[in-house]
């Protein structure tokens, strides 16, 4: 080693350095394009591929979409309409259709002077969920979420008001067992009673009450049966019921296969890879087929029931996975924390462990619930009229015979703003629950 | 090992409050604890006083860390007695729930809760498990933050502290239940050198009031300061315990003297 060498080797800082700013990047367009777009030949070219093919693709599709004919009372109307303006090889959009019929494709056949029902609900809806979704609504709006599930049955099917008022208190009657039991009990008995006795309400006691009160205080509206709902209305309900119900059921479903207890576990390991192992579209049979024969005679248990405990039941499965995934992601300490300060198994799950693991589940969830919202469209194969079956039905009109794109490019559009959503919503969830570094 | 990393207090220490009474808290007889067919503990006799301060060392894989989880029943023991506070660990939920509730445990990745802020870390067990009012436990936990000397942090979420912090968060969690035992398992085996003696002071602290501890640890500084007897452990037994100063001067065993040469010799 020289001595220039040895000399540079010791060192001695005598000024820390001050923090200093990182250096500013020349920005704009023309550098964000030069560096995203046109950074080598490969890149150009790609960019040159993709631009054409952009343009080919929207220079096929557009002149249909904004020549559409809006005034026209049938497909053959429209072409008449697209010859006299246009011309006859010019391509143009039929959307007289929608204008025509959009009541079908958004209600079925529900009565057309109760519109204002389900679209009542729709707007209780979107308040009962408000403060689901987001934490700045207060707090006491949730007591209105509660009560908005018997509210919206009511104004959809109709009849008397008695009947969702006596299906409530069996909830009641449930969180009263539960608080009455669970201190002297023990945990397990008071659940099951807390299950066990609303059921048996359910089946054998609230229907006569209802009709009894009905005879002393007649509060009814106009009785809608579920044959009558269609369109979009009727994927809703399936949808927005059957992602409420397969939350806390697919929940559940991952704490018990997770869970230490033999019986419990292989139950839930059963259930999961039964319902998951079928396709959807045989579970809708059997709720619309099968379903009858294991039935006493004479019940009539309504369809679009049926298929709502089907896809939740399908639903669940999935989330149960997704769950799971979550919850094995937790480091172990987690679970030893919680326990070392004396929770018990239920106060350590929803306190600790459920808190974390569905935040990593969080887009397994949205992901199940898209799927499933979407699946609501097979009902379809069962003689439900959902929108697609309703295309169907209007396409055998005489006055729409032939017209496809048009019905089904509103149909996905709609989709798409409803999967678009929760999607979007499930990114701002992620952000908002990021905490510090890990 | 260097002595500027391992000297936990350049003070001295106060050792009025430190006696070792002669109630039991901790009493341990005949124990055995298996892994599968991995006999990991072996006949453990262990009796603990109130106030005495326990430094368990060994090579890894001895099972110190495995004998304290015991205590709180992170780990189920065998065969055997474990009695703790009176109360006799046993497949009882009950008697679990109320041991842990009794004895504080702090861990080698401090194991704080990341979706709460430091506060909500601290005052959740004393909400949930001893319904202390949500206003009194968040003074608790104020009290105990300022004497672990981050109240500051209070409304900070645990990723966004350092390592040291965390682990002096960790300890005012479990101090805000009131613990009659701390139990220590490596508490400072994953923080930087800079960081170990920030925790150090805060256990010496603790046990200058005269908490009951025991401590899995390597810092020997801290067990010979603190420390009213160090247990040496290797394949699933107590090998070698005494004083501290009797332990590091003249250790019995060859295993003992072979393991204090190798993580003091250099």
């Amino acid at each position: 080693m020289s001595d220039t060498h040895a000399q540079t080797v010791s060192f001695v800082r005598d000024t820390m350095l001050p923090e200093a700013e990182p250096p500013v990047g020349n920005r704009g367009a023309i550098l964000w394009m030069r560096e995203n777009l046109f950074s080598g030949w490969l890149n150009i070219l790609m960019t040159l591929v993709s631009l054409y093919v952009i343009w080919w693709a929207l220079s096929h599709t557009m002149p249909w979409v904004f020549n559409g004919i809006w005034n026209a009372g049938s497909l053959s109307e429209c072409r008449e309409i697209r010859n006299a303006t246009i011309g006859a090889d010019a391509s143009a959009a039929c959307w007289a259709v929608l204008g025509d019929r959009w009541q079908q494709l958004m209600f079925g056949f529900y009565p057309r002077e109760l519109y204002w029902r389900p679209i009542l609900a729709l707007v209780i809806f979107f308040v009962a969920i408000a403060p689901v979704l987001f934490s700045r609504v207060p707090r006491g709006m949730l007591a209105f979420t509660a009560l908005s599930p018997f509210a919206m049955f009511w104004l959809l099917w109709g009849g008397s008001l008695w009947f969702p008022v006596s299906i409530a208190l069996g909830f009641v009657l449930g969180w009263a067992a539960w608080r009455a039991l669970a201190p002297i009990a023990g945990t397990l008995i008071a659940m099951i009673v807390a299950v066990a006795l609303p059921l048996i309400y359910w089946f054998y006691t609230a229907g006569p009450l209802a009709r009894e009160l009905e005879q002393v205080i007649a509060l009814s509206i106009e009785y809608v049966p579920s044959q009558d709902f269609g369109g979009f209305m009727l994927s809703f309900i399936i949808g927005i019921a059957g992602i409420i119900l397969s939350l806390p059921l697919g929940i559940l479903l991952a704490l018990g296969r997770q869970s230490d207890l033999f019986i419990i576990n292989k139950i839930s390991v059963g259930f999961i890879e039964i319902i998951r192992g079928v396709p959807l579209i045989v579970w809708l049979f059997t709720a619309s087929l099968l379903l009858n024969y294991f039935l006493p005679p004479g019940t009539n248990f309504d369809l679009m029931l049926r298929v709502i405990i089907m896809v939740t039941l399908f639903a669940a499965a999935y989330i149960a996975e997704v769950v799971r995934g979550g919850l094995a992601s937790l480091p172990k300490g987690q679970y030893e924390a919680a326990d070392a300060l004396g929770l018990d198994y239920w106060k350590s799950m929803r306190l600790i462990i459920l808190p974390q693991a569905l935040k990593i589940a969080i887009p397994g969830i949205v992901n199940t619930f898209i799927g499933l919202f979407k699946d609501t469209t097979l009902v379809v194969f069962i003689g439900l009229l959902d929108p697609i079956g309703l295309s169907n039905a209007i396409r055998a009109s005489a006055e729409w015979n032939g017209i496809y794109w048009e019905l089904f490019v509103f149909i996905g559009l709609l989709f798409f703003i409803c999967c678009f959503s929760m999607s979007r919503y499930s990114l701002y969830l992620e952000k908002k629950l990021q905490r510090g570094h890990h | 090992m260097t002595d500027t990393a391992t000297n936990p207090a350049d003070r001295a220490i106060d050792r009025s409050h430190m006696r070792v009474s002669d109630e039991v808290a901790i009493e341990i007889s005949n124990m055995n604890k298996w892994y599968g067919s991995f006999h990991v503990l072996r006949d453990i006799d262990l009796t603990v006083y109130r106030g005495e301060r326990i430094v368990i060392c060994g090579p890894s894989g001895s099972g110190k860390s495995t004998l304290i989880r015991c205590i709180n029943r992170l780990e189920e023991h065998q065969s055997g007695r474990i009695v703790v506070d009176g109360t006799e660990l046993s497949s009882d939920l009950k008697n679990i729930d109320k041991i842990r509730s009794e004895v504080g445990m702090c861990f080698q990745h401090f194991n704080l809760f990341p979706h709460l802020t430091i506060l909500e870390n601290c005052t959740l067990a004393p909400i949930w498990v001893r319904k202390t009012p949500k206003k009194e436990a968040e003074e608790i936990a104020m009290h105990f933050l300022k004497k672990v000397k981050i109240p500051e942090q209070a409304n900070k979420y645990p990723g966004q502290l350092s390592g040291g912090q965390q682990q002096r968060v960790a300890i005012a969690r479990s101090l805000c239940m009131k613990p009659r035992i701390m139990l220590f398992d490596e508490p400072t085996s994953a923080l930087d050198p800079e960081m170990i003696k920030e925790v150090l002071d805060t256990m010496i602290e603790l046990a200058e009031e005269g908490m009951t501890m025991l401590c899995v640890t390597h810092e020997m500084g801290f067990a010979r300061q603190v420390a009213n007897r160090v247990i040496f452990m290797d394949q699933g037994q107590i090998v070698e315990q005494n004083e501290p100063e009797a332990f590091f001067k003249a250790p019995k065993s060859d295993r003992t003297k072979l393991f204090l040469s190798q993580i003091l010799g250099h």
